[in-house]
């Protein structure tokens, strides 16, 4: 049993949902402060995220920067839209593989579940190709790793 | 890869509301381009284009049975599709259950006395 789930919907969306057993605020604050996203927002094993800004504000920037000690490490950047702290962060983003994707649309929720949170990340894509581009072959660059560790325990 | 599925191709193929329902239509089974093309309101010709982009992503085939050419779903196609989406779902969750520690272990800054039963 899995606690994530993630769809498609309609041509350009992905939609992702997640529940976590900490009240929204918790779970607002691990997604903007950088200290607490550098602990967790990692993908595979052997991969740290030695550079993270995240302005968190209407307008802010944020930048995260990977390596997995090999000689790999790939970045995003971002801008951060709308702030309602502590239930809805809207950005864009944008990752650099070297060469930048089109541009994330974001808009991540945090709405109390009981005494943990239901996260809702409704990502939009500027088109259907872009978000099968993503699908098939973008978004788990960084996690290569991952899925080679995967593929093994499965 | 195997059997000619291409992922990237796969994914385009299913951007198309038209395409996805043409698969939903195969999914009951076996259908030529006129059974196909009834309910959409679209011409032959024009389904057979959205079948030859599914034909090309892997997703669906075709055998001659005498003058017609029924179409059909690629089942390891179509799982591996499954199979992609379950792998980016695993990978998140890594992610997500490293966090779940992080947020547990803000949780008790202070010394807890006794957990709640």
């Amino acid at each position: 049993m899995s606690k994530l789930t993630l769809q498609t919907e309609g041509d350009t969306h992905i939609v992702v949902t997640r529940r976590f057993a900490a009240p929204p605020k918790a779970v607002y604050r691990a997604h903007t402060d950088p200290e607490q996203i550098q602990k967790w927002l990692l993908g595979p094993e052997g991969w740290t995220m030695p550079l993270c800004i995240s302005e968190a504000k209407p307008g802010g920037k944020f930048r995260y920067e990977w390596i997995n000690g090999k000689g790999q490490g790939f970045y995003i950047t971002g801008e951060y839209l709308e702030l309602q702290p502590f239930n809805r962060i809207v950005h864009v983003e944008r990752m650099y593989l070297p060469d930048p994707t089109p541009d994330n649309h974001v808009e991540t929720m945090f709405d109390a579940d009981g005494e943990g949170t239901l996260m809702t990340i409704r990502m939009t894509l500027p088109d259907a190709q872009t978000r099968a581009a993503m699908l098939a072959t973008g978004m788990e660059r960084g996690m290569e790793a991952s899925y080679v560790r995967l593929e093994g325990m499965i | 890869m195997q059997n000619g599925l291409n992922l990237d191709a796969a994914f385009s193929a299913l951007a198309d509301p038209t395409r996805r329902a043409i698969l939903a239509r195969l999914a009951t089974g076996e259908a030529t381009v006129m059974e196909l093309a009834t309910p959409f309101e679209m011409t032959q010709p024009a389904i057979s284009q959205h079948l030859k982009v599914l034909e090309d992503a892997g997703l669906v085939t075709s055998r001659v049975d005498g003058t017609k050419r029924p179409r059909r779903l690629v089942k390891p196609g179509i799982e591996a599709i499954d199979q992609w989406l379950e792998m980016l779902r695993k990978a998140l969750e890594t992610n997500y259950e490293r966090l779940d520690a992080v947020l547990a272990s803000m949780k008790k800054p202070r010394k807890e006395g006794g957990q709640k039963a």
